[in-house]
């Protein structure tokens, strides 16, 4: 990306990276080792993905693992920055119990959206229920 | 079909029968910082008298899962012997240039960053070892951290008994209503392990929540 001035102010230089969305049905198929790994395959690639759904917690908690392992082994990586919303919100059991036969007719969580970028990019991400806000790194 | 009903009959009162003695893996789990080894030095020291572990301002000072054994908590006529699991904070990035800022050595910082991810995956894996989990988080931080949310899912799908804990409620900048509003199913128990504040009710819930398992 190059220089841009908005009101005067220079956003800055910031490192080559691309954003890819991946709908739900790329990830459907695969078991929890094939998605980490597709996960990471983009992650590495100093990508920002945005996926339409999310992972299992214990799949989510896997890829802290295994990013956490891969830090001073892979060059100038720092680990990710991860954030997952909702659509839901606050819901009645009702509501939870229609959205959870959904998922399962559906094969996955489909109101949920994760974002997950390397740390060497992405700075942080602050996450309120409505909305993730993505600060990346110049 | 009969034997299974009759073996699961008398496995239930004898594990009822030794309950009262067994001792409930109690551990500590939240984001780094949040005083997990603060509150767990606060109850050890007043029912042992000795600390578990040692705090620091220098985020990821334990990164090694720290216990202590047989701690006999009393509450209200009633005692529970735990094993106290503290445990390193779970983090998605560790980054050495971080710990400069603390006037760390280089090389300190690091080492420091090294044995502070291996000290995330120590954690993950201690998951499925715990009894209960009390999951301690700052009050004055935004508790939607993604961290915050995978170590609760994972403990929910393991079927262990939570409890949250917002720390930190003596500082201005705590909010413990918006920790209760970010997680609405469980209970969220406001204290300061700095100063010992309600740290009554921090007991009763445990209490509550030892029955559970």
């Amino acid at each position: 990306m190059t220089d841009k001035k908005r009101g005067g102010k220079s956003l800055g230089q910031i490192k080559g990276f691309s954003i890819q969305f991946f709908p739900y049905s790329e990830l459907r198929g695969l078991d929890s080792d094939g998605r980490i790994k597709k996960v990471l395959n983009i992650i590495l690639d100093n990508n920002i993905l945005i996926l339409q759904g999310r992972l299992n917690p214990s799949e989510e908690a896997r890829l802290i693992g295994d990013t956490m392992a891969m830090i001073g082994h892979v060059k100038n990586f720092r680990g990710i920055e991860l954030a997952v919303i909702s659509g839901g919100g606050r819901e009645s059991i009702l509501g939870k119990m229609a959205k959870g036969v959904a998922n399962v007719l559906a094969g996955g969580d489909f109101s949920s959206i994760t974002i997950i970028g390397p740390a060497s990019i992405v700075k942080e991400m602050k996450r309120n229920p409505k909305k993730i806000e993505l600060l990346l790194n110049r | 079909m009969a034997i299974k009903i009759i073996k699961s009959f008398f496995k239930r009162i004898l594990g009822s029968l030794f309950k009262s003695n067994k001792e409930i893996k109690l551990g500590f789990y939240g984001p780094p910082n949040a005083g997990k080894t603060s509150l767990a030095n606060r109850i050890c020291k007043d029912f042992t008298g000795e600390e578990i572990g040692t705090i620091s301002k220098v985020p990821h000072e334990t990164r090694k899962i720290q216990f202590k054994e047989k701690v006999e908590i009393s509450y209200k006529g009633k005692k529970m012997v735990f094993k106290m699991i503290d445990t390193p904070g779970i983090a998605t990035k560790i980054d050495y240039e971080e710990f400069l800022k603390y006037k760390m050595p280089k090389k300190e910082a690091k080492e420091r960053a090294k044995e502070a991810t291996q000290g995330v995956i120590e954690s993950i894996k201690w998951l499925d070892d715990m009894d209960i989990v009390v999951v301690v988080l700052d009050g004055t931080e935004n508790p939607y951290n993604q961290v915050n949310i995978t170590i609760i899912g994972n403990l929910v799908a393991r079927k262990i008994p939570v409890l949250i804990v917002a720390n930190k409620v003596d500082l201005k900048k705590a909010d413990i209503k918006k920790i209760e509003a970010a997680f609405p199913e469980y209970e969220v128990i406001g204290i300061s392990a700095k100063f010992g504040d309600n740290l009554e009710e921090f007991y009763e819930s445990i209490f509550k929540l030892s029955k559970k398992i």
